[in-house]
This record gives structure tokens, C-alpha cells and sequence, in this order.
């Protein structure tokens, strides 16, 4: 169970740990919006090495980070390779019977490729460094606004707060099913796809039984203590700027201009082409 | 000997930032025919232990053997370790999953690969053995019994498998007086049909004191001592450094020895005390 890295807080009093995750938040959806603009080689370089010091000053391994790669790489290479094949240009490179590959599909292909893993890297630091439940709150405050159009803001955090709240429960009751049919002799190692499903029906349905159990129980636990949706209730941790948010989001918006500069003024691969002519 | 383990050490997740030593080197025999209670405070590592026993954890370093099974080796033999060694968990019976009682105690034979005859002979047996009737209860679903009926149908699904070790993780937790006094002789029968080595783990000092022939008291992952109910509550210097609770028998008997009355023994059981108070140990 502990190889679903996405979304799994890695401890650590980084500064990057201690950003308000508003601020955060914000940073990564802009970060998201802006990788969709880098247009040069120089440009991607210069991003990874971004990402890679973000990482590094918020004190999470590398190694960890380059993990959550892993769950795409399937994904990276389909598209890496649709993309070689079907990208039809100017200057053929390759020509053999009806494959047919062309310089704009290679680059094409390696950009894309490169693109999905810095759209893997930054938000996974976001996950990293910041607990889902303080994603959760900022996700409350930044939705806020539109309580005046009569959102129920704070339900939907509540309800976000709840079920992040229950993965690590649900996890861990799967596990101690798991371990108890193991001791009853259950195999679930073995065998095609279909035994292999059905061999997890003991698991299954212990687990929704008690998924609904626990769910009757944590409703009737907030009734008694009188839980109200609408009652104006004040946060254990109020989230303030600090000066080091303004910071972040000052490097930051450097870095992401630094990319529509490039892909709208500064064409960063010619220049460095020029300077070896 | 029935259960042998050496120096056995485990690290959960480790390398990792939430790294946490479980077990430092524990050691215990266990020979067949005893009825050992494990004890100590939450996070000792028992656990953990009893997992060892029953392969649900792999083998970081150190030795298990139970019977002629070594999990030390390359493949050790699961499918014959997990009809060895019974494993009851903490609220089994929130692992109850078939339509059927019938069905849901076959589970563990079936996986054992045993015939449709001796799968349907060993449930009638299990299911009689906890003390409910087999006639009434087969087709009926498990999800509709009490909580007591429910544990004891989860029970009858561990002992179908006839396990010559039965480890049970807090079998008495969350019950009523009179459910806990059915389970612990349910559990007496037990020992005494086809599962004659006991292991359990227990909060619960009064029947820890009772029922066992040795405790391991477990204390930050290590035994602290393993010996007989006697030798553990009546060491008040370890009862203190490991903040264990004393069962309520051995309580009285400090109490009346501290007031002056002699007692003839040191009693652990209640009709120990009851023996002691009533034979020897007259005031003058």
C-alpha cells in the first residue's frame, strides 16, 4: 500500500512545507496554465531545474519526487510515439514502406513527452509538501467567494475534508481484511485476471459493510454534538500571508514569465544556436 | 515444541521518514499445550508478533519454526502454515463476507483444498463447537445475527481449518460480561478438542490471570518477561516500570497481606484466593 505516492505528504519544516497553500494552490494552477506555453528546448531545461529546486528546498529526495513519474510513463509513451508517427511535416527523416517520420514529429514527440512529466512533477510537490488537509481549507477559502451566489462552499469542503479523511482508515481496514482472509488461507497472488477478481470478493464486501458502518457512525457522532451546516464556525488554523508567500509568488511569476517571453519575444534555442555559429 | 522463534526484529516502512521499529530482537519458545497470554501496552509490539506467526508479515531478520514449518525458507509451505496456526483478528467479526453461515465458515477449509465431505463435516463441527446450532444457523446470513452470534460464527471460520495453534488477537475486546465469559470457555474447549496450544493477546488482565499457563509481557518491542502469571504480578518493580494493571484476585491478596493477613500462597486464580482465605492464614 505504500506505493501510491500521489497525494502522500512527505514530513518535513521545509519553507516550502510552510507556504500558506493558497498561495501554493495558486502558484501550481498557474504553473499548470503556464507549461502549456513553453515553446523552446531551453525553456523545458530551464523548468526542470526550477522544479528540481523547488524540490530541493522543500527538502523532499529526488528520488521520491521522480517516483510519482511513474505512474504516467505508459501514458507519456503512447502519446511520445502517436505523436513520432503521425505528425506529418517538411522534412522527411525516416521512409520505410508506410511509415513515415518527419523532424517536426520527433520534436513533437520529445516535446510533449517532456511536457507531461513537468505537468507530473509540480503538482506532486504541491501533494508532497502540504497535508490534504490543509489543501482542503484553502480550497475552502479560494471557493469562498461564491458563497454569494449561495454555494455551499463549506459542505463541499467538509464533505473533501471527510473523504480524505477516510482513504488512510479505509486503507488500513483493507489491510487488516486482507490479512485476516490471508490467515483463512485466501490466495490473492495467484491465478488469471478473473480468479484474482473474484478472490478479492472477500475483501470487498467486508469493506463496504464497513465503509457504511463507519459513515452511519460518524453521522450520528456529529448530531450529537450538534453539527449545523450553516452555523458560522472559526478554523483551528487561520491561514495568514506571510512574507515568505510574497516571496515564492514573486519567483515564481519571474519563472513564468520567463516562459511567454520565450515563446513570444525571446526565442531562447535560436539565440543559443547563434552563439556556437 | 510447537513454536519456536529467535531474534526476531521488524521495521515498518522502512527507509522512509515514518520508519518505526516494531520488534527488537524477541525470542520465545512455546511448547505444545500451553495457553500463553500476550500483554503490554498499545504499540509493544504484539501485534506484530502474532502476525509473525501466521506469515501475514514477512520475515525482516531472525527465526520463526512452527512445528516442522520453517519460515526461514526460500518458499515456506503457506497453504499448510495457515491450517497450523489458527489466526482469530481483533473483531473478526467484521470480516464475515458470505451469503451463508455455512458458506462463510467453509471459506478457510475450502482454500485448504479439502473435499466437499470433510469442508461440510468440519463446518457442522466448527459451528457446534462455538455453541450455535448448525441446522439453524447454516442458511442463515451472517450480517443479520447479534454481535456476539456474529464473532462466534467468525470464530467457527478459523477453527474449521482444525489449526493445531490457535492465536486469538483480543477476543473478549468490546463484549459484555457475560459474552466474555462464553468466549473464554469457548476458547477452553477449544484447547481442549484440536487446538491444544493457545495464544492470545489480551487488555484484559482478569482472564489473562485465569486462564494462562506463561504470559510474554511485551514492552517497546522487546519481552520484558515471559513466565508464569504468578512470577509477572507479583513483581511489583516490573509492574511498575512497564505500567502493567494487576488483575483484580492478585489486587485483593496485596491488599490483604499489606493489612497483615498471611496468606498460606500467592494466589492468581480467584479459587486460589478463595482456598487461601478459607484453609490457612487465620488471624490470631
Amino acid at each position: 500500500m505504500n506505493n501510491i505516492v500521489f497525494g502522500q505528504y512527505y514530513p518535513s519544516n521545509s519553507p516550502v512545507h510552510r507556504l500558506d497553500p493558497r498561495v501554493k494552490l495558486l502558484i501550481v494552477i498557474a504553473y499548470i496554465v503556464t507549461v502549456f506555453f513553453v515553446a523552446d528546448y531551453a525553456m523545458y531545461g530551464a523548468l526542470f531545474l526550477f522544479v528540481l529546486g523547488v524540490a530541493l528546498v522543500a527538502k523532499v529526495p529526488i528520488r521520491v519526487l521522480l517516483r510519482t513519474v511513474r505512474t504516467i510513463v505508459i501514458l507519456v509513451l503512447i502519446t511520445a510515439t502517436i505523436n513520432l508517427f503521425f505528425t506529418k511535416g517538411e522534412e522527411l527523416l525516416v521512409s520505410w514502406k508506410f511509415i513515415k517520420i518527419y523532424k517536426e514529429g520527433v520534436e513533437r514527440a520529445i516535446k510533449l513527452a517532456l511536457r507531461l512529466i513537468l505537468l507530473m512533477l509540480f503538482p506532486s510537490l504541491l501533494t508532497l509538501t502540504t497535508t490534504p488537509m490543509e489543501l482542503t481549507d484553502a480550497i475552502e477559502s479560494l471557493l469562498s467567494p461564491l458563497k454569494l451566489i449561495k454555494v455551499p462552499v463549506h459542505a463541499i469542503a467538509l464533505i473533501m475534508s471527510i473523504a480524505l479523511r477516510m482513504i488512510p482508515i479505509l486503507m488500513e481496514e483493507t489491510n487488516k481484511i486482507i490479512l485476516a482472509q490471508k490467515a483463512r488461507g485466501a490466495d490473492f497472488d495467484t491465478g488469471g485476471a478473473l480468479k484474482k477478481a473474484k478472490a478479492m470478493i472477500p475483501v470487498l464486501v467486508p469493506l463496504f459493510v464497513g465503509a457504511f458502518r463507519r459513515a452511519d457512525e460518524l453521522a450520528l457522532a456529529m448530531d450529537a454534538r450538534c453539527y449545523s451546516s450553516v452555523a458560522k464556525r472559526t478554523k483551528y488554523k487561520v491561514m495568514r500571508l506571510a512574507l515568505r508567500d510574497l516571496a515564492a509568488s514573486l519567483v515564481c511569476i519571474a519563472v513564468f514569465t520567463l516562459v511567454f517571453l520565450n515563446k513570444y519575444l525571446w526565442p531562447f534555442d535560436e539565440m543559443i544556436l547563434a552563439l556556437f555559429r | 515444541m510447537s513454536i519456536e522463534v529467535k531474534d526476531l526484529t521488524y521495521t515498518y516502512s522502512p527507509k522512509t521518514p515514518y520508519a518505526s521499529t516494531a520488534l527488537k530482537g524477541v525470542s520465545l519458545h512455546i511448547n505444545e499445550g500451553e495457553y500463553v497470554g500476550i500483554i503490554g501496552k498499545t504499540g509493544s509490539g504484539k501485534s506484530t508478533f502474532i502476525q509473525h506467526l501466521n506469515a501475514l508479515i514477512r520475515l525482516q531478520s531472525g527465526e520463526i519454526k512452527v512445528y516442522d514449518i520453517d519460515l526461514n525458507a526460500k518458499k515456506p509451505d503457506l497453504k499448510r502454515l495457515r491450517g497450523t496456526v489458527g489466526m482469530v483478528m481483533q473483531y473478526p467479526e467484521y470480516q464475515l463476507f458470505d451469503e451463508t453461515v455455512e458458506k462463510d465458515v467453509s471459506y478457510g477449509p475450502k482454500n485448504l483444498g479439502l473435499s466437499e465431505e470433510e469442508i461440510k463435516e468440519r463446518v457442522r463441527e466448527a459451528i457446534t463447537l462455538v455453541g450455535l446450532d448448525y441446522e439453524e444457523m447454516r442458511d442463515r446470513s451472517p450480517f443479520e445475527l447479534s454481535g456476539g452470534q456474529k464473532r462466534r460464527v467468525a470464530i467457527a471460520g478459523v477453527i474449521a481449518m482444525r489449526p493445531k495453534v490457535l492465536v486469538l488477537d483480543e477476543p473478549i475486546a468490546g463484549l459484555d460480561p457475560k459474552g466474555k465469559q462464553e468466549i473464554l470457555s469457548l476458547i477452553k474447549r477449544l484447547k481442549n478438542s484440536f487446538s491444544p496450544t493457545v495464544i492470545v493477546v489480551s487488555h484484559d488482565m482478569d482472564s489473562v490471570a485465569e486462564n494462562c499457563d506463561k504470559i510474554a509481557l511485551f514492552s517497546d518491542g522487546e519481552i520484558a518477561r515471559f513466565a508464569s502469571p504468578r512470577e509477572i504480578f507479583y513483581d511489583d518493580e516490573l509492574l511498575a516500570r512497564t505500567e502493567l494493571d494487576c488483575p483484580s484476585v492478585i489486587k485483593v491478596a496485596k491488599e490483604l497481606m499489606k493489612l497483615g493477613c498471611p496468606l498460606p500462597t500467592r494466589p492468581v486464580r480467584k479459587e486460589e484466593l478463595i482456598a487461601a482465605l478459607t484453609q490457612g492464614g487465620r488471624h490470631e
